[in-house]
C-alpha cells in the first residue's frame, strides 16, 4: 500500500483491496507499527501507534497478514511493556527473565491433548507457568520433551486430526482484541480483597467482578489503585498506567521490588506486570494499552490463576478512542465520542469475570478501572457508560479529599452489587454475621450525617445526649474504621479479621454506650473514656500482635466499668 | 539535505492555516519557513498531508499574507533550536533568537523542540526539594525536584508577582548543585516583561535565569511552541550540564487558548467550552518533561502558572493541568483583598511529592508533623470563624478564641510575607511561633518529644 494522505497517527492508503481489516501493518522506512481500521476496494485506513513525524506521501506500508498480536509466555511477569506489549526495559532490571526455562512434563505422549491442556510448567518466580496447547489445535501429544528450553525450542509435538504435527514451543502469539476461549462462565461467589476497610467491608468487591473508581483530579484513585496493587488478594497483578505519570510508574518501579507480598513473603514485583503508556506516549498506544493488558491477564487465569488488572485511568484510554475517532471524521456522540464508546467498555470489562477454564481449572480477572470525570462532573459519558458494566462504584468526593478523610470513598455515593453474592462465603468462612455488622455501620453514618445538618443550625450543645453519642460515633466509624493511612506501615492495608474486630469495637461501643445513656449516665462521661482515643488507635496497630488484644480488651473493661 | 524548492501554488489562507498545493515528498511535521509578499519571513509547522497538498500552521499568524506572492520553503527536519552555557542572562523569542539586541549566542548544538518523550522506566523518583523563599510553599506545599506543581490563579491576582519572587528567592539547600530558572512569558504584558528584566538585573541574579518572551502584542500561535522551546533548554541544562532547573511558564491559560484557535480552525469536534479533545494530551507533552532520569544529575522541576477564567477550578484549563500535575498551588481572592501577599489558599492547595522529599533526611525530622498541624489547625480555625461570624466571638470558649487569633496572625504573618524571601529555617520556625498561640494540648499531630522540643519554651 502507498500512503497518499496522513493526519497525525491516521493514514490513508491507496491499496488493491486485499489488506484486512484489523491486520497489523509496518510503515515506512521506520517500520512504525500499525493496524488496518478500515478498508475499501481501493484505500484503507490505518492508525500508527508511533509518532509520524517523518513519514512522506508515497511510502509504502505493508500488512502483516495477521491482526496486532502479543507474545504470551514465561518472562512477562516483572516486566514493564508498552501498550503494544514490547518490553520498555533494555537494561537489565531487577525482573529479567532468565533466557533458558526448566520445563517440566505433566503429561506423556499418546495422551489425547485440547485446547487449554497443561502440557507441563516452568518456573516463574514463584509461581507455576503452566505452558498450556495455544486455543484451536487439538490431537495426540506425540512427543515431549522436559528439561532446558530456549524460546525458540519445541517442548512438545502434536499430531492434529488432519495428520500434522504441530510443534508446542514456550510462547504463542494472541490477537489482543480477541477474548480467549474458555469452558464456561460461572457466577461470583468470593470476595476479592483489596485490604481496604472502606471496600472490603462496606462496597465489597467479587473475584472475578467489575469495579470503578471516579474522582476529580487529586481525589486519590491513583493511590487506591496502587494500594490494592500492593496488599489485594491475586495471585497475578496487572496494573496499566494508561495516560497517567511517569512518575507514579517510577514510583511503583522503586516500591514494588522493595515491598513483600505478605501472603507469600515474596517481592511484589514478582507477581506484577506493568503496562505503562504514560501521558507523553503515543496515543493510539494508550488505547491498545487496555486490551494488552486483558489478554495477559486471560492467560494466567488460564493457568487457574485469580488475576487482578487494574488501570489508571480508563478516562485516558476513552479520550485516546475520541482522538482517533474524530481524525477518522466519525460523527461523535455525546462529547466527542464516538457512539461506539459504550460497547467498547462493555468489551473490556465483560472479558472479566469467574471462569472455568480450557484447562479445566478455575481462575479469575478481577478488573478495577480508576475513571477521570472532566471537571469532577459524573455525569460525563465515561463515568456514566461505565456504570452500566461494572457492579462496584468506589466515588472519590472531592470533598472529603479536600478535608484529607482518605481514602475519599463516599459512603453516600458509592455502591455494591455483590453483596448477595458475597453473604454466604462470609457466614461459611468468617462466621461473622458481616451483613449485619455492614449495615449497622452504614446506619450509625446516615444518623450521623443527617445531625450534622441539624448542628449546623443548632449548634451541638442543644442536640439531646442520644443524639450527641450517634455523632460521636459517625466521628469513631469514619477517623477509626473508613480512613486508612497508605503512608502508615501498619495501617496501609488491613486484613479481614482486623477489619471486623475494628468494626466489633466500635459497634459494640455504641451498643453499651446508647444502653448506659438510657441508665442515666451522662454523654459527658462517655465522651471523656480513655476508650474512645483508643478505638480510633486501633487501626495504626499491629495485627494479630498482644497490642491490639490489650487494646481492645481495655476497651471493653472500660465500658463494663461504665456506672 | 535541505528541500530548496520554493512553493507557491498557495490555494487557501484562513485562521492560522495555510493550504498549499504541488509539494511532493515532504516528510510529516517539518518546519516550514514562508516568505511574505513583502519579504519578511514567518514560520509554520506540517500539520496534514494528503497527496499533493499540505496543511500548514502559521505561527506567527497569516496577517499580510496573499494567496498569490507567498512563497513556502519547507525544512527538512523538525524545528531545532541552538542550545548552549550561554545563553544565561539572556532574553530569547520562542525561535530561541536574542531579543535583547546583545547579539547572537555561540552554540554548537541543536535540538528538536519536541525532545523525547521520557522512558518511565529511565526516570528517577522525584525527592529533595527546592526552596522557593515563600513560607506557605515551602512548609506547607513544599516543591520537589522534578516536580511539576502549578499555580491556579485567577485575572487581578498577583500571580506574576509571586513568579517573580520565586524566580528571585529560589534555590537549592547547599551548593551541591547549580541551579538556574528558565522563565518562558506567554502573553504577558510589555511593562511586566520589562520589570522582570529590570527586577533580575537589580537583584544581581542575571546570571541564574534564562527569559523567554512572547509578549501581549506577539503573534499569539507562537505561544505554542515558547513552552517547548524554554524545556528544550532545560532539558540542556539539566541533563546535559547537570543543572537543577526550575521551569516558569506563565500564563498557560494563553497557551490553551492559542491552541483552541487552530483546533477551530481545522473544524476538529471540541469536547469542553470549544478546547479540543487532545487538550490533556497537549500539555502532557509540556507537563510530562519535568523530572529526573536516573543515573544523571540534574532535574527539571516546573511551576506552570494559569489564570481560572471566572476562578472555575472546574475548567478544562486547570482541570486538565490538575490531572498532570503533581499538585497544585491555588490563590486565594479573599486572602489578596484583604492584602495578604501571597495569597496561598493553603486548605485547597497540595503538593503530592511533598512527602518524599522533605522530613528527616532533608528539612527537618517534625516537618511532616509541622505541615500536618498547620493544615489542620487552619481548617479548624476557618470553622470557628464561620461559626463566630453566625454566633459571635463572645459565645465562643477560650480554646476557641485561640484558633481565631490563630488563623489571623497565620494569615499576616506567615501566609504574608511581602516581598522578603525565607529560607526554610525561618520559615519553619515561624510556623511554630504560630503553633504556640495555641495550647500545647490541642497539638495532636506531633510525638511528645517534638513538642517537648519544640514548644516547650514559651509555655
Ligand atoms: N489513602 C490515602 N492516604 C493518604 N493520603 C492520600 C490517600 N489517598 C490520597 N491521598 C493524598 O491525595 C493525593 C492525590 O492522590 P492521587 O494521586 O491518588 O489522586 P488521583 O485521584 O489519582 O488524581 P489524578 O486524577 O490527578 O491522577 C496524594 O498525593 C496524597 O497526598
Ligand atoms: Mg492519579
Amino acid at each position: 500500500m502507498k500512503i497518499y494522505k496522513i493526519n497525525g497517527p491516521i493514514l490513508k492508503c491507496h491499496d488493491d483491496g486485499s489488506v484486512k481489516v484489523k491486520e497489523m501493518v509496518e510503515a515506512g522506512p521506520g517500520k512504525l507499527i500499525g493496524e488496518v481500521i478500515d478498508v475499501s476496494r481501493s484505500s484503507a485506513t490505518v492508525q500508527i501507534y508511533d509518532n509520524t513525524d517523518g513519514l512522506k506521501i508515497g511510502q509504502d506500508v505493508y500488512g502483516k497478514g495477521r491482526p496486532l498480536s502479543i507474545r504470551l509466555g514465561p518472562g512477562l511477569i516483572g516486566s514493564i511493556l508498552s501498550g503494544l506489549g514490547i518490553p520498555l526495559s533494555t537494561g537489565p532490571s531487577p525482573a529479567a527473565a532468565p533466557a533458558v526455562f526448566n520445563f517440566s512434563p505433566a503429561v506423556t505422549p499418546e495422551e489425547k491433548v485440547f485446547p487449554g491442556t497443561v502440557l507441563g510448567s516452568v518456573p516463574e518466580y514463584g509461581i507455576k507457568h503452566c505452558i498450556m496447547v495455544p486455543p484451536g489445535i487439538t490431537g495426540d501429544l506425540v512427543k515431549i520433551q522436559g528439561g532446558p528450553a530456549a524460546p525458540g525450542d519445541t517442548v512438545a509435538e502434536i499430531r492434529t486430526v488432519s495428520g500434522a504435527i504441530e510443534k508446542i514451543g514456550l510462547f504463542h502469539d494472541w490477537p489482543v482484541r480477541e477474548r480467549r476461549p474458555f469452558k464456561e462462565r460461572l457466577g461470583i461467589a468470593e470476595p476479592f480483597f483489596s485490604g481496604q476497610r472502606v471496600l472490603d467491608f462496606i462496597f465489597p468487591l467479587g473475584r472475578g467482578g467489575c469495579a470503578a473508581v471516579p474522582g476529580g483530579f487529586g481525589a486519590g484513585k491513583t493511590i487506591i489503585q496502587h494500594s490494592i496493587a500492593k496488599w489485594g488478594n491475586a495471585d497475578i497483578v496487572i496494573y496499566i498506567g494508561c495516560g497517567e505519570r511517569g512518575n507514579e510508574i517510577a514510583q511503583i518501579l522503586e516500591e514494588f521490588p522493595e515491598l513483600n507480598d505478605p501472603r507469600t513473603e515474596r517481592p511484589l514485583m514478582e507477581r506484577t506486570i506493568i503496562i505503562a503508556n504514560t501521558s507523553n506516549m503515543p496515543v493510539t498506544a494508550r488505547e491498545s494499552s487496555i486490551y494488552t493488558g486483558i489478554t495477559i491477564a486471560e492467560y494466567y487465569r488460564d493457568m487457574g490463576y485469580d488475576v487482578v488488572i487494574l488501570a489508571d485511568s480508563t478516562s485516558r484510554w476513552a479520550e485516546a478512542l475520541r482522538e482517533i475517532s474524530s481524525r477518522l471524521e466519525e460523527i461523535p456522540a455525546e462529547e466527542g465520542y464516538p457512539a461506539y464508546l459504550a460497547s467498547r467498555l462493555a468489551e473490556y470489562y465483560e472479558r472479566a469475570g469467574n471462569y472455568l477454564c480450557l484447562s479445566g481449572r478455575k481462575g479469575t480477572i478481577t478488573a478495577i478501572g480508576a475513571v477521570s470525570p472532566q471537571g469532577g462532573d459524573f455525569s460525563e459519558p465515561v463515568t456514566q457508560q461505565t456504570k452500566r458494566y461494572i457492579k462496584s462504584f468506589w466515588v472519590l468526593d472531592k470533598d472529603l479529599a479536600s478535608e484529607r478523610h482518605f481514602p475519599a470513598v463516599s459512603w453516600n455515593q458509592s455502591y455494591s452489587e455483590y453483596i448477595p453474592d458475597l453473604e454466604g462465603w462470609w457466614l461459611d468462612n468468617s462466621k461473622t454475621d458481616w451483613a449485619f455488622l455492614r449495615q449497622k455501620i452504614k446506619d450509625i453514618l446516615q444518623e450521623a450525617d443527617h445531625l450534622e445538618n441539624i448542628v449546623k443550625i443548632v449548634g451541638f450543645e442543644s442536640l439531646p445526649d442520644k443524639q450527641k453519642l450517634s455523632i460521636l460515633a459517625g466521628d469513631l466509624v469514619k477517623k477509626g474504621f473508613l480512613q486508612q493511612n497508605s503512608y502508615d506501615e501498619n495501617d496501609a492495608y488491613c486484613v479481614i479479621e482486623k477489619q471486623i474486630a475494628i468494626a466489633r469495637a466500635i459497634t459494640d461501643f455504641y451498643d453499651t454506650a446508647s444502653d448506659k445513656l438510657k441508665k442515666s449516665v451522662s454523654y459527658y462521661k462517655i465522651s471523656g473514656l480513655p476508650a474512645i482515643e483508643k478505638i480510633v488507635k486501633l487501626k495504626f496497630m499491629k495485627f494479630p500482635s498482644d497490642e491490639i488484644e490489650n487494646a481492645l480488651s481495655s476497651i471493653r473493661g472500660e465500658l463494663i466499668e461504665l456506672a | 539535505m535541505r528541500y530548496q524548492i520554493l512553493y507557491k501554488n498557495c490555494e487557501k489562507i484562513w485562521g492560522p492555516l495555510l493550504a498549499v498545493r504541488g509539494v511532493s515528498d515532504i516528510p510529516f511535521g517539518v518546519f516550514v519557513r514562508i516568505t511574505m509578499p513583502d519579504g519578511r519571513k514567518k514560520q509554520g509547522k506540517v500539520l496534514q498531508l494528503e497527496n499533493d497538498l499540505a496543511l500548514i500552521q502559521v505561527f506567527e499568524g497569516t496577517k499580510d499574507l496573499n494567496a498569490k506572492d507567498t512563497r513556502i520553503r519547507f525544512d527538512y527536519e523538525p524545528f531545532r533550536i541552538p542550545v548552549s552555557a550561554g545563553m544565561k542572562g539572556r532574553i530569547f523569542d520562542p525561535y530561541c533568537r536574542p531579543r535583547d539586541g546583545l547579539g547572537e549566542i555561540i552554540s554548537d548544538e541543536t535540538r528538536d523542540i519536541n525532545g523525547v518523550p521520557i522512558n518511565p522506566v529511565r526516570r528517577a523518583y522525584p525527592r529533595d526539594y527546592i526552596e522557593t523563599g515563600i513560607s506557605a510553599v515551602d512548609s506547607l506545599i513544599t516543591l520537589i525536584r522534578g516536580q511539576k506543581l502549578p499555580i491556579f490563579s485567577g485575572s487581578g491576582l498577583p500571580h506574576n508577582e509571586i513568579a517573580l519572587e520565586i524566580a528571585k528567592n529560589a534555590k537549592i539547600k547547599d551548593s551541591s548543585g547549580n541551579f538556574i530558572v528558565i522563565f518562558a512569558a506567554m502573553g504577558i504584558k510589555n511593562d511586566d516583561a520589562m520589570k522582570y528584566y529590570a527586577s533580575f538585573e537589580k537583584e544581581g541574579k542575571l546570571d541564574n535565569v534564562v527569559l523567554f518572551f512572547n509578549l501581549a502584542d506577539d503573534p499569539p500561535m507562537e505561544r505554542l511552541i515558547i513552552p517547548r522551546t524554554a524545556l528544550t533548554v532545560a532539558e540542556y541544562f539539566a541533563f546535559e550540564l547537570g543543572y537543577e532547573v526550575l521551569v516558569i511558564l506563565s500564563d498557560m491559560t494563553n497557551y490553551c487558548e492559542a491552541l483552541r484557535e487552530i483546533s477551530s480552525a481545522r473544524s476538529e469536534v471540541p469536547s469542553r467550552k470549544g478546547y479540543p479533545g487532545y487538550l490533556y494530551s497537549d500539555l502532557a507533552s509540556i507537563y510530562e518533561r519535568a523530572g529526573r532520569i536516573k543515573g544523571v544529575k540534574g532535574s527539571i522541576s516546573q511551576i506552570p502558572i494559569l489564570t481560572m477564567p471566572n476562578d472555575d477550578i472546574t475548567h478544562p484549563v486547570p482541570d486538565m493541568t490538575g490531572y498532570i500535575t503533581e499538585g497544585q498551588i491555588v490563590l486565594s481572592r479573599e486572602l489578596n483583598i484583604a492584602g495578604v501577599f501571597p495569597p496561598i489558599d493553603i486548605l485547597t492547595s497540595l503538593s503530592r511529592l511533598m512527602k518524599d522529599g522533605i522530613g528527616e533526611k532533608y528539612t527537618t525530622p517534625e516537618h511532616p508533623h509541622l505541615a500536618a498541624q498547620v493544615y489542620a489547625s487552619y481548617a479548624h480555625a476557618k470553622n470557628i470563624r464561620m461559626i463566630a461570624n453566625v454566633i459571635g466571638e463572645e459565645e465562643l470558649s477560650e480554646t476557641d478564641r485561640a484558633y481565631l487569633r490563630f488563623a489571623a496572625s497565620l494569615e499576616k504573618e506567615f501566609i504574608h510575607q511581602g516581598t522578603e524571601g525565607r529560607t526554610i529555617d525561618v520559615t519553619l520556625m515561624k510556623a511554630w511561633e504560630m503553633l504556640r498561640i495555641l495550647p500545647r494540648k490541642e497539638l495532636n499531630k506531633f510525638t511528645d518529644k517534638e513538642l517537648e522540643e519544640n514548644y516547650g519554651g514559651s509555655r
